[in-house]
């Protein structure tokens, strides 16, 4: 394994105001590759997802301990930007949450709050990030069309294009095909193949094929507690844990 | 079984008359007001009513022209508009964006209770608190002018615009805030480019409602807009806004007599001008209620 790290968490704990959603976490990120995160509903693996990013700062009763670190500097250091960290660590939600408004202006808008005015510069990163997202052929010709009329795939990889146009370095995924029918899936995780060549990628999924085919490292979460990580062939054919093969195996969750 | 088959058609019978009679009683009223306000039209024509600048119904000859009382309706309608709906937009926006969930709680049924406040009041306010005070600090011949009466209906209209307004902002989903965020921005920008464009259709429907409030309002017009009906030279001129002038004279006008069209004619205008605004707030909230996330 690489042994580079982008992201690191260390002794992670979480509140939801009494419930400790999640119970000491440690676990390294290498840039340029895929974590899966996976386990049964309710175990805490998007809780943790949202804390890298910091999108469990909306909810007012949640507390966070511990560590968690992008390049080596804490996130949740006093001093840190929340905005400028967001925009590092992009975010893709479980369901396709395009803005209503035209295709271009949802790819653009995260370019706009930043600051960027330069239309020439903003119309050919839109066009970029919709080409990353391997959407473009489909919107080219309609961009001023709204964003809502696209299907759920579509407007998946819209999402995926909005993401990707403020170059974050870190792409959160939140079980980004499971509201998709096959096919949309399968364009996504295509997606997600080509994407770890520039991004580090963390995905939370409930399909356990998906993460044996879309990721390098797989991590497994059960009751807010991290269980096992490991590299995504050995986590699937010679777990270590035993609750790490029952999960697998489908014996329960 | 044939006894509940009986039971059944009562019951659609009684619920069909009961629907017919008040619908039906509406629909006469409005007969009735054009029966009595159209007559007018014998002696003055609908031009001459309309954009005439002369209200002298009892003088020899009279004069029958309801601009001046036009232009006082839809003067304090806009000024308390330019008052009411920043003030109860944001208002919105602040209770269901931005304040902590257990103030909008409590503050939100206040404001409510706010609109229950009897026009009377309103108006008695203007007239013994807030007319001597505008009086005093310019230096006016009267405080019951255009000014204070635009005042009192923003403060009628408010609450109407807040509450609606609350509801539209509320309805606008929380992923379309979090992906917002999440790619950056900031708490305003989020307000400004994501949650109030989602939800301007129910905006636009609180504004409207609001505002027709404030159009039709009787009570408060009357007690503190001034009663001239002449045009208005500034904000701190008296005025006569239709509604008024129709409860000022309705008594003094003989039944059938030429001033008593007039008034109903006047009474025709306004519920054109009330109409309108019911059409265009039907016609927003239907447009985009399937295009925008967010609606009523």
């Amino acid at each position: 394994m690489d042994t580079e790290i982008k992201m690191s968490a260390q002794d992670l704990d979480f509140y939801y105001g009494e419930f400790k959603a999640l119970h000491s976490i440690n676990m390294n990120f290498s840039p340029c590759q895929v974590t899966a995160l996976i386990g049964p509903s309710g175990c805490g693996k998007s809780t943790f997802l949202r804390c890298l990013n910091r999108m469990n700062d909306l909810i007012p009763i949640s507390r966070v301990e511990g560590r968690i670190t992008l390049d080596g500097e804490n996130i949740y250091a006093s001093d840190v930007d929340v905005v400028m960290l967001r925009r590092k660590v992009g975010m893709v939600f479980q369901k396709p949450n395009p803005f209503p408004k035209s295709i271009f202006d949802n790819v653009a808008y995260g370019l706009w709050v930043n600051g960027i005015k330069d239309k020439v510069f903003v119309q050919e990163r839109v066009e970029e990030s919709l080409k990353q997202a391997a959407i473009w052929d489909e919107v080219k010709d309609r961009l001023q069309a709204s964003a809502l009329g696209l299907s759920g795939g579509q407007q998946q990889r819209l999402c995926i294009a909005r993401a990707l146009a403020v170059k974050p370095e870190v792409v959160l995924m939140d079980e980004p095909a499971s509201a998709l029918d096959p096919i949309a899936t399968q364009k996504i995780e295509e997606l997600i193949h080509q994407l770890k060549e520039t991004y580090t990628i963390i995905i939370v999924t409930h399909n356990m094929q998906q993460a044996a085919r879309v990721s390098d490292v797989t991590a497994f979460f059960y009751m807010g507690k991290l269980i096992e990580a490991g590299e995504t062939d050995l986590i699937f054919t010679r777990p270590k844990k035993k609750q790490t093969e029952d999960y697998i195996t489908g014996r329960f969750g | 079984m044939a006894n509940r088959q009986t039971t059944e058609r009562t019951m659609r019978g009684l619920f069909f008359v009961i629907a017919t009679a008040s619908i039906g009683i509406l629909f006469l009223i409005m007969l009735f007001l054009f029966r009595e306000g159209l007559p007018i039209f014998k002696t003055v024509s609908v031009k001459d009513f309309i954009f005439g600048k002369y209200w002298y119904p009892t003088s020899d000859p009279p004069d029958f022209g309801i601009f001046s009382l036009i232009v006082a309706s839809v003067a304090v309608t806009a000024v308390s508009g330019a008052m009411a709906v920043p003030l109860g937009v944001m208002t919105a926006i602040y209770l269901s964006e931005i304040a902590m969930p257990r103030v909008s709680q409590i503050v939100k049924p206040v404001v409510e209770l706010l609109a229950a406040l009897p026009s009377v009041v309103i108006g008695f306010f203007g007239m013994v608190l807030v007319a001597p005070f505008l009086q005093r600090v310019f230096d006016l011949p009267t405080g019951l002018n255009l000014f204070n009466a635009s005042l009192m209906l923003a403060f009628m209209s408010i609450p109407t615009i807040c509450s609606i307004s609350e509801d539209a902002i509320h309805s606008v989903p929380g992923a379309l805030r979090e992906a917002s965020v999440a790619l950056g921005a900031t708490q305003l920008q989020t307000i400004v480019r994501v949650v109030v464009p989602a939800s301007l259709s129910g905006i636009s429907t609180a504004v409207i409602l609001g505002l027709s409030r404030a159009v039709g309002e009787t009570m408060v017009v009357l007690m503190v807009a001034g009663g001239a009906a002449m045009l208005p030279g500034s904000l701190f001129d008296p005025v006569r806004p239709m509604p008024a002038s129709i409860a000022a004279e309705m008594a003094e006008a003989p039944i059938g007599s030429e001033h008593y069209y007039a008034l109903f004619a006047t009474g025709i205008v306004l519920f054109f001008f009330t109409l309108l605004f019911n059409i265009v707030a039907d016609t927003i909230a239907h447009r985009y209620a399937q295009v925008g996330e967010a609606s009523l």
